[in-house]
């Protein structure tokens, strides 16, 4: 039973990333080279002179990440030793969305056989909870701080799963780290095609987000069972499974655990926001065809 | 070259379990060795055998997400005592 993931390493007590990523590197037995940019994994499992990953891995620089394993793609084809491994990127969301969407969007374009997985956190959590693309509406960051007229950030949460379909990529889904087998057969099947792949994993933060380290399985599981975080897998460009939900529950169950959600419940524009993710919900239910 | 690859190892960040308030116990006539502390542990510090789990404490954090998923509380966290 071994992981590539080795323990020791420098994460938060409770943090959600290296569920997501040794459950990844277990999927793949191990035959990947890591591609890894600046964010919170870096800092937690590559310290100078030392390093917790027991495969290849690379620390590219913040923009960079997608290049940098099209690059690895590359000159594997030309030794011909594509049978070595497959080339996975781990990504925050800020690296995804934000900083490296340029990147990413031309290795989508050139199709490189790459397996690129965004960790999604929410918001910058390894400089101090910023505001990234991926925040959700509402939430209290240090750049979109809770005022007398502002209630958090103000806009949405980015569609990277409808930016990587309008690419054409093969192979879309987004998974949690509340179930941890559904990202190994995710990933699993992600290698299975040829061309560029994109997994997106919900992995809530400790610090961040203001919760108890041991709920961190829990929060993430309300987001799915709220459907404010719809587990969808793409395939061809065609929706082919979503994990369905038996009773769904209304949103304040997930905003209320958490610190970050906390100024909701009496802000004056508060109800207003809470109204508007439970609409997004209930959007994405009736989208995907969550409710049982 | 070899000083400058640096080899894979356990403790990147040094000792861990320093780190912790609470200390995961296990009760090994309650488990039922489904083995989701396993899977869901984030600090790799849990080996499932036949006979039971064992935690590594040199590394664990005390995060206590294994005692939290355990259907069988069968993973009790007690906190550490000053020594």
């Amino acid at each position: 039973m071994k992981f590539f993931f080795s323990s020791g390493h420098g994460a938060c007590p409770g943090c959600a990333l290296p569920i997501a990523v040794k459950n990844v590197l277990y999927a793949l037995e191990g035959k990947c080279f890591v591609v890894n940019p600046t964010g919170c994994l870096e800092i937690i499992s590559s310290q100078y002179d030392r390093s917790a990953w027991g495969v290849p891995y690379i620390h590219s620089v913040f923009e960079n990440a997608a290049a940098v394993a099209a690059g690895i793609e590359a000159a594997l084809k030309a030794l011909g030793r594509k049978d070595e491994g497959h080339v996975v990127v781990f990504a925050g969301d800020g690296a995804t969305a934000d900083i490296g969407i340029g990147c990413l969007s031309g290795m989508f374009d050139r199709d490189h056989d790459v397996l690129y997985i965004c960790l999604d956190n929410e918001a910058y959590q390894n400089t101090g909870n910023q505001q990234s693309g991926l925040t959700p509406p509402g939430s209290n960051t240090t750049t979109t701080p809770v005022g007398k007229l502002l209630p958090g950030k103000v806009g949405k949460k980015k569609d990277m799963v409808a930016f990587a379909l309008a690419h054409g990529v093969k192979y879309v889904a987004t998974a949690s780290v509340a179930y941890p087998m559904d990202i190994r057969r995710k990933a699993k099947r992600a290698v299975e095609f040829e061309g560029a792949k994109y997994i997106q994993i919900h992995c809530p933060c400790v610090t961040g987000w203001g919760i108890n380290s041991n709920e961190t399985v829990k929060v993430a599981k309300l987001a799915v069972e709220t459907a404010l975080y719809p587990l969808v897998e793409y395939e061809n460009g065609e929706l082919v499974r979503v994990r369905k939900i038996k009773q769904r529950k209304p949103v304040e169950e997930y905003l209320k655990v958490q610190r970050r959600f906390r100024h909701l419940f009496k802000h004056p524009k508060g109800k207003e926001i809470i109204e508007m993710l439970q609409k997004i919900a209930d959007e994405n239910a009736k989208r995907f065809g969550l409710d049982e | 070259m070899e000083c400058m690859i640096a080899k894979p190892s356990k403790g990147a960040a040094g000792k861990t379990g320093l780190w912790r308030t609470f200390k995961p116990i296990y009760h090994p006539e309650r488990c039922n060795l489904c083995q989701l502390c396993w899977l869901y542990c984030p600090e790799n510090v849990i080996d499932v055998s036949e006979d039971g789990i064992t935690i590594d404490y040199e590394y664990c954090k005390g995060c206590g997400i294994c005692a939290k998923i355990c259907v069988k509380n069968a993973i009790e966290m007690v906190r550490e005592e000053e020594t």
